[in-house]
C-alpha cells in the first residue's frame, strides 16, 4: 500500500518540531558591529568571544558596545549562560576568547588544564541581596524569614550564585527544606521565579535586584553572612585572536570597564 | 539523492553515538538509581503519560472540529493550536505564568476560590507540557481525518447512526493508527519537555524537577550521571519512535 501523503506529511513535519522544540539554550549573543573598514597598520581587528556569566550580561554588553567603538574594526560577540555552563562548553571545545566566571572555582577549572593563557585575574565583585515581589507582602526581612515564607527561589546548588546563597544561608545558620526551593538554571532565571513566576522570595546577586528595578523589592543582607562573589577574568590559550582578548581584558581591568561595572552595581575587585 | 541522504543520517547519528561513547558504563547503574535520578524518572514518567492522556482527551475533539466544522476563522483557529510547537518552550513557560500564575487573574481566581495552585505543583508540570504536547497529537490526527474517505460516515449517518456512535463505531477504527501515533508523539515530547516546564512549573525536587529538568542540574556538576539521565530518555524516545514508524506503515 502507498503511504498516504498527508499522513507522512504531518509526520515529517511533527517529528521536525520534536527536534527543533527540544532545544532550551539560554545562550544570547550581542554583537557590536564595527563603524568603520579602514584600519590603520597597529590596529585591532577581527572578532573574539568573551563566555561571560549571566550576572555580567548588561555591563558587558555595554563594556564591549565602548571597546568596538574604541576600537574600530574589532567586533565582540558574548555567550552568556551560568559560569559552570560555560566552563563546561570550554573544557568540551568550545570556541571563546575571554573567559568571565562568577566564581574562581569555574576559573581554576580553566587553568588546571592550561587552557588559559597567563594568569586570570579578579576584576570585579559582587554581593548577594534577598529580593521579593514589590512592596514585600509576606514581609521578609531576614535570611531567617525565608525557610516559612513559601516557595524560595535559587540558583542549581552547583551554580556559582547557588554556592554563594548556600553559603550565605549557612553563615545565617537557615536552612530552608529543598521542596520549598525553586532552582533555577542561572540567576537570571533565579530572578525570573520572583518577578514573573510565583516565588516569593530568591537570592541574587545585588546587580541583578538592580536590574530588575521595581519588579522587585530588595532586601539587604548583613555583611557578615553575605558573601562576597569575586569574578575572574582571563584570556583562552586556544583564542584565534589573542590581541583582541588580551585588548579586551586589560579594557575590563582599566578606568572605563570599572567604570562601567560600578554603574550596574558591582562592587571594585581592591 | 542517497549522498543527502546518508549525510543527513551521519548528522544525526554523530552526536547519538557521541553521548553514547561519554557515558560511563561501571557508575551508569549508580547514577540512575540515586534517590534524586529515580524521583526524576518516577516524576517524568507520571507528568508525560498524564499529558499524553490529557492531549487525547482533548485533542481527539479539537481535531475532530478542525479537520470536520466549518467554524470561520479555522486556519486562525488551527495557527493557534500549533504556535506551541514553534513557540520557544521559555516563552510558553511566561505565558502560561501570565495565565495562571498566582498574581494572574485567573490563577488569582483559582486559587482563591478553589484553593487550585498550579506554580510549583506537579499539576503544573503536566499543563506545562500539555501544552507543548498536545499540538502534535492534534496535527497527527487532524491529518488522519482530513486524509480519511468520509463516505463511510456518511453512509453510517443515513442509516441512523448518531454522531457519536459514527464517530465511535465508523471514524475512530479508520484513524486508530494515527491516534495510536499522535499519543506517542505527544508522550515522547512530554518526556522531553524543559523550557515550559522550568519556566512555569518551577524546578522542585521531586514535584516540578523531572527528568530534563534533574539532567539540566546534574550538567553542572556531575557530567556523567546527567549523561546517564539522558541515555533514559534517549532510549526510551528512540524505542517509541522506533515503534511509532511501523505503526505508522502497517496504518497506511
Amino acid at each position: 500500500m502507498k503511504p498516504n501523503p498527508r499522513l507522512l506529511l504531518a509526520a515529517l513535519a511533527a517529528a521536525a518540531l520534536v527536534l527543533a522544540g527540544c532545544g532550551a539554550s539560554s545562550t544570547t549573543s550581542e554583537t557590536s558591529a564595527a563603524g568603520s573598514a579602514t584600519t590603520s597598520g597597529a590596529e585591532l581587528s577581527g572578532k573574539i568571544t568573551v563566555s561571560g556569566g549571566t550576572s555580567l550580561t548588561e555591563a558587558f554588553t555595554k563594556i564591549g558596545k565602548d571597546f568596538s567603538a574604541a576600537h574600530p574594526g574589532v567586533e565582540v560577540a558574548f555567550n552568556f549562560d551560568s559560569s559552570t555552563t560555560l566552563s563546561t562548553q570550554i573544557l568540551a571545545g568550545a570556541p571563546a576568547d575571554v573567559f568571565a566566571p562568577a566564581d574562581e572555582a569555574n576559573m581554576t577549572k580553566l587553568t588546571d588544564k592550561n587552557l588559559i593563557a597567563g594568569e586570570p585575574q579578579v576584576f570585579v565583585r559582587n554581593e548577594l541581596v534577598i529580593v521579593t515581589k514589590p512592596g514585600n507582602p509576606k514581609g521578609i526581612k531576614t535570611l531567617a524569614d525565608l525557610p516559612t515564607a513559601g516557595v524560595i527561589s535559587l540558583c542549581g546548588e552547583k551554580v556559582p550564585c547557588g554556592k554563594y546563597a548556600a553559603e550565605s544561608l549557612q553563615k545565617a545558620g537557615v536552612s530552608i527544606d529543598e521542596s520549598n526551593i525553586t532552582r533555577g538554571q542561572d540567576v537570571g532565571a533565579t530572578l525570573t521565579a520572583v518577578t514573573e513566576g510565583d516565588a516569593v522570595a530568591g537570592i541574587v546577586y545585588v546587580t541583578d535586584a538592580k536590574k530588575a528595578g521595581g519588579a522587585v523589592e530588595a532586601v539587604p543582607i548583613p555583611a557578615e553572612v553575605n558573601v562576597i562573589a569575586t569574578y575572574p577574568i582571563g584570556v583562552i590559550a586556544a583564542s584565534t585572536n589573542i590581541d583582541v582578548a588580551k585588548a579586551f581584558m586589560a579594557y575590563v581591568l582599566g578606568d572605563e570597564g570599572q567604570a562601567v561595572l560600578a554603574e550596574y552595581g558591582f562592587v571594585p575587585a581592591a | 539523492m542517497l549522498v543527502a541522504a546518508a549525510v543527513a543520517l551521519v548528522f544525526f547519528a554523530i552526536p547519538l553515538v557521541g553521548i553514547v561513547q561519554r557515558a560511563n558504563w561501571s557508575t551508569i547503574w549508580h547514577d540512575l538509581t540515586t534517590a534524586e535520578a529515580r524521583d526524576a524518572l518516577a516524576l517524568s514518567l507520571v507528568c508525560s503519560l498524564s499529558a499524553a492522556a490529557l492531549s487525547v482527551a482533548f485533542g481527539t475533539p479539537l481535531a475532530w472540529m478542525l479537520a470536520r466544522t466549518q467554524l470561520p476563522g479555522r486556519p486562525l483557529l488551527r495557527g493557534l493550536v500549533l504556535l506551541p510547537m514553534v513557540l520557544p518552550p521559555v516563552v510558553g513557560g511566561v505565558a502560561l505564568l501570565s495565565a495562571f500564575s498566582l498574581s494572574s487573574p485567573i490563577g488569582g481566581w483559582l486559587h482563591d476560590t478553589f484553593g487550585i495552585q498550579f506554580t510549583f505543583t506537579t499539576a503544573g508540570a503536566v499543563m506545562a507540557e500539555t501544552f507543548v504536547a498536545m499540538p502534535f497529537y492534534v496535527i497527527t490526527v487532524e491529518g488522519a481525518l482530513r486524509g480519511m474517505d468520509q463516505r463511510f460516515e456518511e453512509a453510517a449517518a443515513s442509516l441512523g447512526a448518531a454522531r457519536l456512535t459514527v464517530f465511535r463505531r465508523v471514524t475512530l477504527p479508520f484513524i486508530l493508527p494515527s491516534v495510536v501515533a499522535g499519543t506517542l508523539l505527544a508522550w515522547a515530547r512530554a518526556l522531553g519537555e524543559f523550557g515550559a516546564t522550568i519556566t512555569f512549573a518551577g524546578n522542585i525536587a521531586g514535584r516540578t524537577r523531572t527528568l530534563p529538568l534533574a539532567v539540566y542540574l546534574e550538567l553542572e556538576s556531575d557530567t556523567e550521571a546527567a549523561i546517564a539521565l539522558s541515555l533514559v530518555l534517549l532510549a526510551v524516545s528512540l524505542v517509541v519512535l522506533v515503534s511509532l514508524r511501523d505503526r505508522w506503515i502497517r496504518a497506511t
